[in-house]
């Protein structure tokens, strides 16, 4: 019930646009508070909200800027830009950040926003893909995530082997891995808002990313998030855009249904 | 954080001094390190920029985080208390820190027409230490104003 | 790739009024103490200036050190005193100056 009407506040958000931002947060904010479902952004300092809810003091803009830039830019054989097909990502792309990952049946794998991309690019436009943790395709993807923003994440998995993979990833997370022998569970399920050493843990969802961390200095994407955590329980990280990465993000995105997208975000 | 480690302070250490004492070990607990700012050297950077004024402790107001959640990504605001007229303003603005590699942060030179002596930016601190800010005033006069930020160390090393 | 500078001024005030600006230019700052995977040195590069001027005239001007963040941010006042343009500049150890510029009416 918690989570149905914090989809509703989420939605009605949406009618705001691009520019209620700081509206948009106070509702994340407060659906956090309401419910068992907590984003990042409720675990946050004020700084550091404040910096994530003013668009020009949030730095990750400097990347949705590079995306929104790239979107008109005509590249590769085909002589195509992502407007040439798509329009306004505004109209064509507000219900992308809050439905990815979503079935392929190409490659019978679930597809994030970045593999997405990069299919588009190699397919239709006869570009070469962009790296992956490139300032191309992150800011492309947060420029993507960006016109979506307040809408509730829903991932269906209805299509394809969808439901198998989210189970994959459901084993992912509840399975101890590392020198410290440690599941995402031990932290993320179990422990959010106790503290690890000095710093506070969250709940570990999504909704955010890319998000800007202030560690990191820069944008970041979900994959590269993954492997540091995986690397700071002294485990070898997977290869971004890998299998495993993708079954734990299609399974993470049913734990975190209904929080509002908020890529891109920023995050200690 | 593999720098801390090299400095001598071990998983150990922190794991001992649990929830604030971690904080206070972070801070303090580290003996053999690189050429970096100390108490003094901030001092002596802040006198460099001020001439041989005599700094007087008020009107500076240095807003940021108790504890910072990265001390690599840290928003501080410095605020100096002044009419900002064409008579009576800030000429300057220098912020030093007494604990990263080098002392000096960010100096700003205004004009009246700032019309508001209040400057937003951000900063990168390698560990618990104070930032110093110092004004000098149009008249020649000089204020200082002292936050200390509390950097710690992140989960699991990360 | 790096972004353009974003700046924010409003488009219009009234004589007098106290207008607040915010800027944000992608910038990796790099301190100059860092090592790379060999064990050499990355040599400084950051963005050592920043100048606001109205009209011609300095409003606000930064020295940067390695101890400023990466993307730099800055938020500050500028009284509005007559219709023209704000001029903004960063200049980095390479050599490089970015500049941007955005008009207000004042009445």
């Amino acid at each position: 019930m918690k989570r149905t009407l914090m989809g509703v506040a989420a939605a009605g958000l949406m009618a705001f646009g691009l520019s209620a931002t700081a509206a948009e947060m106070k509702a994340i904010d407060k659906a956090s508070t309401t419910s068992a479902v907590r984003s990042g952004f409720s675990y946050a300092i004020s700084e550091t909200r404040e910096m994530q809810t003013d668009d020009i003091q949030n730095p990750s803009f400097l990347w949705v800027d590079i995306g929104e830039e790239q979107w008109g830019t005509v590249d590769g054989e085909a002589g195509k830009s992502c407007e040439s097909c798509h329009g306004n990502a505004a109209d064509t792309m507000a219900n992308v950040g809050s439905t990815y990952p979503v079935w392929d049946p190409a490659t019978k794998k679930p597809m994030n926003v970045e593999l997405r991309i990069n299919k588009c690019r190699a397919e239709n436009m006869k570009a070469k893909p962009w790296k992956y943790e490139s300032d191309e395709l992150l800011g492309m993807t947060a420029y993507i995530k960006s016109v979506g923003r307040g809408k509730p994440i829903h991932v269906s998995l209805k299509d394809g082997d969808m439901e198998a993979w989210s189970k994959k990833g459901e084993q992912f997370y509840y399975q101890r891995r590392g020198l410290l022998d440690l599941s995402c569970a031990h932290c993320h399920e179990q422990n959010p808002g106790n503290l690890i050493r000095a710093e506070t843990l969250s709940q570990g969802q999504t909704n955010g990313f890319p998000t800007y961390r202030l560690k990191w200095q820069k944008l970041g994407s979900l994959h590269r998030r993954f492997r540091g955590c995986n690397n700071n329980i002294r485990a070898e990280p997977y290869a971004y855009g890998s299998d495993e990465y993708l079954a734990l993000e299609t399974y993470l995105a049913q734990r975190g249904a209904n929080l509002p997208v908020e890529g891109p975000s920023v995050r200690k | 954080m593999r720098t801390k480690d090299k400095n001598g302070l071990g998983r150990r250490a922190v794991l001992k001094g649990a929830g604030l004492g971690a904080l206070a070990v972070a801070g303090a607990g580290l003996t053999v390190r690189e050429a970096q700012a100390t108490p003094e050297t901030a001092a002596k950077s802040l006198a460099k920029h001020l001439g041989g004024a005599t700094a007087k402790e008020g009107k500076v107001d240095l807003k940021l985080p108790e504890i910072a959640e990265n001390g690599r990504t840290v928003p501080v605001t410095i605020t100096v208390d002044s009419p900002m007229t064409d008579g009576d303003y800030v000429k300057a603005i220098h912020v030093v820190a007494d604990g990263n590699p080098t002392p000096e942060m960010i100096s700003f030179v205004l004009s009246p027409n700032a019309g508001k002596a209040e400057i937003a930016t951000r900063v990168r601190l390698s560990k618990t230490q104070n930032v110093i800010a110092a004004a000098v005033m149009s008249d020649g006069s000089v204020y200082t104003g002292t936050k200390q930020v509390k950097v710690t160390i992140g989960g699991c090393g990360g | 790739m790096s972004a353009k500078p974003r700046v924010k001024v409003p488009k219009k005030a009234a004589k007098g009024d106290i207008i607040q600006i915010k800027t944000l230019i992608s910038h990796k700052m790099e301190t100059g103490t860092r090592k790379d995977k060999n064990g050499n040195v990355i040599p400084r590069n950051i963005i050592n200036k920043f100048v606001c001027s109205f009209n011609g005239t300095e409003i606000l001007s930064a020295e940067l050190f390695p101890s400023v963040a990466a993307n730099p941010y800055f938020a500050f006042s500028a009284r509005a005193t007559e219709s023209g343009t704000f001029e903004f500049a960063w200049s980095d150890d390479d050599g490089k100056t970015v500049t941007a510029t955005e008009k207000i009416t004042v009445s």
